[in-house]
């Protein structure tokens, strides 16, 4: 079983957990163009790398940000969302 | 006589044919330069050669012949789709199958087994009907059918599935096959090889050289070849390589996990899919039972199992089949599956000319081979994507006009 450490509660069994995909800045859908919307919704950085996260912690609904290696599976750090870099 | 096999073995006048040929170097140029020698790749390779008389081309691979999701995928051939365009597509790939075996001269094991789409509740029902009515209209054989006739073709099946998921009917699709998909990519590759085809393992691409938005070579470990047309059968790696050209795409990668039993006497004649509980199965030429579930829940780019995965799925398997709880897991396994949002493949030409994609196979691909190759070599020589694919072009995501196949996809997503 993986373990994923969860900023609130600690180490927990990834089963609890519930994965958002990539963080990513939204554009503002009043003034976005339908390209840059459009590009929005549906592209992804699909290759690997180390990636910022949204992943939720299901029993206790604790939203929070993983740095994840996809080619090797290694969780780098975990912690709460801060707003935008 | 062992004195005259000895005779034989020895004698240049009766050499053993290799599947395949050996080549030393990579020329510095190629007509056409296939990335992936899975199914799909080595399939376009052999209809250029056979259908549009096009040799000079070379299939490049990172690995060897297959050993990508050709060779992790369970195996199964249907064509009960969902969309017009999915039926259509899907369907023209199972007439091409029929008679692949002979055109290869090459056994496939293809063998027609008959595939059940089982049904738990009014909803997953009411769906069935809708996908049985399309496929009728499109001239495929497809049927909703009672939970007696599900108990009469696997007799060993709990109907109630433990009393929790009551098994209210299902969607009979007759076409449905399994064939050995190994042999799927070694008939293409031999086929496409005698035919002057280059095939080069242990091969990995580095860089693809885009100059004013048209390809003009590719970079691979052992060198540099020149070429205007590159053709991308690469499954999950297909991101790495669109970043190589500077395409985005909405292709994201899951792993997707199997397993096979120890070999048993056959007892299961069809396939057996259930979308609600997360199981599919059927039983292999050897006796294998050949499962599967559903989607890892989170991206990653390798080909890692879990123990979570054979916990989840066996416990489903013993509500339908309790029985097996004596059976023994023989070897567990995992694909990268190139996913998209409308769960429909994402196929031709791209924004860099000379660059096609074959891609977004997903949970999916395997059963696609055939026609995969033959519309995607259409493209690649006609530079204009093939009418049965036009559907499922990259462009759709801009324009919003999605091909939704979600609700045909075989396990739950």
């Amino acid at each position: 079983m993986k373990i994923l450490n969860c900023p609130l509660n600690g180490p927990r069994p990834v089963s609890e957990f519930f994965y958002w995909g990539e963080v990513r800045p939204m554009p503002n859908p009043a003034t976005a163009s339908d390209d840059v919307w459009a590009d929005y919704v549906f592209n992804r950085n699909g290759a690997p790398g180390v990636k910022k996260e949204w992943w939720c912690h299901t029993p206790s609904n604790t939203w929070f940000i993983a740095e994840r290696d996809t080619e090797k599976d290694v969780v780098v750090r975990t912690y709460f969302y801060e707003g935008e870099d | 006589m062992p004195w005259r096999l000895l005779r034989f073995a020895l004698n240049k006048k009766h050499p053993e044919p290799r599947m395949f040929n050996f080549h030393e170097k990579l020329k510095s140029s190629y007509d056409v330069v296939i990335i992936g020698a899975g199914g799909h790749g080595l399939a376009a390779a052999y209809y250029l050669a056979r259908d549009y008389g096009i040799t000079n081309v070379c299939v490049l691979e990172k690995g060897y012949i297959g050993g990508g999701n050709t060779g992790r995928n369970t195996t199964i051939v249907r064509s009960n789709y969902l969309t017009p365009e999915g039926v259509k597509f899907y369907d023209e790939s199972v007439n091409l199958w029929q008679d692949l075996s002979e055109d290869f001269d090459l056994n496939l094991f293809y063998a027609n087994r008959g595939h059940f789409t089982l049904a738990h509740t009014d909803s997953a029902l009411r769906t069935m009907r809708w996908r049985a009515e399309v496929n009728k209209h499109y001239g495929v054989d497809s049927e909703v059918v009672g939970p007696e006739v599900v108990k009469e073709a696997a007799p060993m099946i709990d109907i109630s599935c433990g009393g929790h998921a009551p098994i209210l009917g299902a969607l009979y699709h007759a076409p449905g096959s399994v064939a050995r998909h190994d042999a799927v990519a070694w008939g293409y590759g031999r086929g496409a090889d005698q035919r002057g085809v280059e095939i080069h393992q242990q091969t990995e691409v580095l860089g693809i050289d885009v100059v004013a938005g048209k390809v003009k070579g590719v970079k691979t470990s052992r060198g540099y070849i020149s070429t205007n047309k590159v053709l991308c059968a690469v499954a999950g790696s297909t991101p790495r390589i669109l970043k190589m050209v500077d395409v985005k795409s909405p292709i994201y990668i899951h792993p997707l996990q199997a397993m096979v039993s120890e070999p048993i006497k056959p007892w299961l004649d069809p396939i057996l899919v259930s979308g609600s509980l997360h199981v599919y199965i059927s039983q292999s030429a050897r006796g294998e039972l050949v499962m599967g579930a559903s989607l890892d829940p989170y991206e990653l780019h390798g080909t890692r199992s879990t123990l979570d995965f054979v916990e989840g799925l066996t416990t489903h398997m013993l509500e339908m089949f309790p029985f097996l709880s004596n059976v023994k897991v023989m070897r567990q396994w995992a694909g990268m599956a190139d996913m998209t949002p409308d769960f429909a493949p994402v196929m031709g030409k791209t924004p860099v000319e000379g660059f096609y994609l074959d891609s977004g196979w997903g949970t999916w691909g395997f059963k696609a081979t055939p026609v995969c190759g033959k519309t995607m070599a259409h493209t690649v020589v006609n530079d204009s994507d093939h009418p049965l694919i036009t559907g499922f072009s990259l462009d759709r995501f801009r324009n919003y006009a999605l091909t939704g196949e979600k609700g045909a996809a075989s396990v739950g997503h």
